[in-house]
């Protein structure tokens, strides 16, 4: 048989060895994409561990910042602070969060679900200065600073994280929960309290977590409402209260290479505290999704 | 609610207890529920509220003027807002073919064991507080691009207007820099969903045809999500638009309007975190505050524009299915 034996041949033709070619590029490059983002996020922490923990000693947790002229020092007082800010932005934000997510996934006609969903969706896109000069306008002025108005500032940039994860987790329960429970007698309201929201726990939970590693970083919203502080440990969430990502705003920006090693001490604390908690949630939760997707 | 037929009738009391416990949870969830939507609108009207001296002196000439003045109270957010376009486009222009790209290694390259892992750590980029990123770029990206990459590009590039002048450790191509890795994890992620959210008919037809993998990347996956990976961007520039401490740690707070990106600058919401505690006068704080209200007004209108083309793209591939 004549077989024509340019056409059958395995070699390529110019224009598929092109088109593989380009294929070949744009896979490279995708990949490279990807890798150049996990390498920028290993060079940010490497940078911060390597200059950082040097500095952490017992002394660094548990004094505060030493007088003007002397070394030394610690960071008690931003330490105790953060913890109080955000344990309260906590206390404020997860009871409210919880109840939106339940309106919009167990009560809301679809509109109006549509609505609070958009609310906090554009909530959650509003620059957190924004929100610090909000509460600067509403509590500070007049009567000052203190450490419940920077958790008022820090619970409402949480307010929506809490109430899009719940309301994910709310959705994943199964629809046969409720109908079992309906159909046992139950009314709507000890269904709700009794079978959906114990069901849903881990889930908001985790987003909680994850709520509250968020606002530990944010400064933002803090520098109007509890910035000016005395250089002394209050757990009084009624004064002024100096934070870990305050401290290290106001290091950064000065000159002084000794302030620099303080705020590199401070950003290992944070980030620490930040990565660990960010990740444990995740890891919980995509196997607490697991399980409920069964 | 309750239609089970049974025998016996409930207690009256049970049955009066449970249509107030009904009552009672679904009013107190949609008063929360309210009380989030009240919260949009109350900052928006206190925002306005505070800069209304500001707003009534200047009008929207404001916008237009440049220079911010403490001696003589003349202040104008001409500077800033050019500040805010620049670094923000220069970081979207920089973010969104990244992000693309990552989504699609993300989406149909990866291998499948490491793909969770990879798009996780892609997410932790997220999670680095912008105090530390801005940290980090003031002391270790800064000197790097100010020793390194500009006179590099300088010497390579300087013929364009954005890559003269002299090279600096703080200014506008670092608050780029450092803006676009914030961009990147959050629009990456979006575009990631959105490719794997592609029917998977529609990419293996396109490769049964023999298109290679790039030709169905770009046949198929890219038109079918444009709408999406737009709202992605949007998201992105919402986020650039408004960081105020990274940048205000970062841009060395300079004035004036300059086409070269080495040079130090100022933004709507990095002048906001720098004059926290220097403002004197009322009208000046009224002033700052005017800043923060057209910081608003930016981001609420690119945050609708990105919700309302996440709903109607859902809804469009929605119907098809």
């Amino acid at each position: 048989m004549a077989v024509d034996a340019g056409r059958y041949a395995l070699t390529l033709s110019p224009r598929t060895r092109r088109r593989k070619l380009v294929n070949l590029l744009m896979q490279a490059l995708a990949t490279l994409a990807a890798l150049s983002a996990v390498a920028v996020l290993a060079i940010v922490i490497v940078s911060v561990a390597q200059r950082g923990a040097s500095a952490l000693t017992l002394d660094f947790f548990t004094k505060t910042a030493a007088t003007f002229g002397q070394s030394g020092g610690g960071v008690a007082n931003a330490l105790v602070g953060s913890i109080v800010i955000v344990a309260l932005a906590t206390v404020m934000s997860v009871p409210v969060g919880i109840l939106v997510a339940l309106y919009v996934s167990e009560f809301a006609p679809p509109s109006i679900a549509g609505v609070t969903r958009l609310a906090l969706d554009v909530l959650n896109g509003l620059p957190s200065i924004i929100i610090g000069i909000f509460v600067y306008g509403l509590l500070v002025i007049g009567s000052g600073q203190a450490a419940w108005k920077g958790s008022f500032a820090l619970a409402i940039i949480m307010l929506p994280l809490v109430a899009r994860a719940t309301q994910e987790v709310l959705a994943l329960v199964p629809s046969t929960l409720r109908e079992g429970a309906l159909a046992l007698g139950a009314s709507r309201w000890r269904t709700v309290l009794g079978v959906v929201l114990p069901t849903s726990v881990g889930g908001i939970l985790t987003g909680t977590v994850l709520a509250v590693a968020r606002a530990a970083g944010e400064t933002a919203p803090l520098l109007f409402t509890t910035s000016i502080a005395a250089n002394a440990v209050t757990w009084d969430p009624r004064q002024p209260v100096l934070s870990i990502p305050y401290d290290i705003f106001v290091l950064s920006e000065s000159p002084d290479p000794a302030d620099h090693a303080r705020a590199w001490a401070l950003g290992l604390v944070l980030i620490s505290f930040v990565l660990v908690t960010s990740l444990t949630a995740r890891l919980l939760l995509v196997r607490y999704r697991k399980r409920l997707e069964g | 609610m309750s239609v089970v037929p049974s025998t016996e009738s409930l207690p009256e009391r049970r049955r009066v207890g449970d249509r107030f416990g009904d009552l009672f949870l679904h009013g107190l969830t949609g008063a929360a529920a309210a009380a989030a939507v009240v919260l949009l609108g109350a900052i928006a009207w206190k925002i306005f509220q505070l800069a209304w001296p500001a707003i009534t002196k200047y009008g929207l000439a404001f916008v237009t003027r440049q220079g911010w003045d403490t001696v003589h109270n003349k202040f104008g957010a001409l500077d800033l807002i050019w500040g805010t376009a620049v670094t923000s486009f220069g970081a979207l222009l920089i973010a969104t073919p990244l992000s693309i790209a990552i989504g699609l290694y993300l989406s149909e390259l990866a291998p499948r064991g490491a793909r969770t892992v990879i798009a996780s750590l892609v997410e932790l980029l997220a999670a680095i507080p912008s105090v530390v990123l801005g940290l980090w770029g003031i002391l270790v990206l800064g000197p790097f691009v100010g020793e390194d990459l500009e006179p590099w590009l300088h010497r390579h590039l300087g013929f364009i207007p954005l890559f003269s002048g002299s090279p600096e450790n703080a200014g506008i191509l670092v608050a780029i820099l450092v803006l676009t890795i914030m961009v990147v994890p959050i629009t990456s992620s979006v575009c990631r969903e959105l490719f794997l959210s592609v029917p998977a008919e529609l990419e293996q037809g396109a490769l049964a045809l023999g298109a290679t993998r790039w030709e169905m990347v770009r046949g198929v996956i890219l038109p079918y999500t444009r709408t999406g990976v737009s709202a992605a961007v949007l998201l992105g520039l919402g986020r650039a638009v408004g960081e105020a401490i990274a940048v205000t740690q970062v841009i060395g707070a300079g004035h004036g309007i300059h086409w070269s990106l080495f040079v130090t600058g100022d933004t709507l919401a990095s002048k906001l975190a720098e004059q926290y505690q220097g403002a004197v006068s009322n009208l000046q704080i009224a002033s700052l505050v005017y800043l923060a209200a057209i910081l608003l007004v930016i981001s609420l209108l690119v945050n609708l524009a990105a919700q309302f083309i996440v709903r109607r793209f859902s809804h469009e591939h929605a119907g098809q299915n």
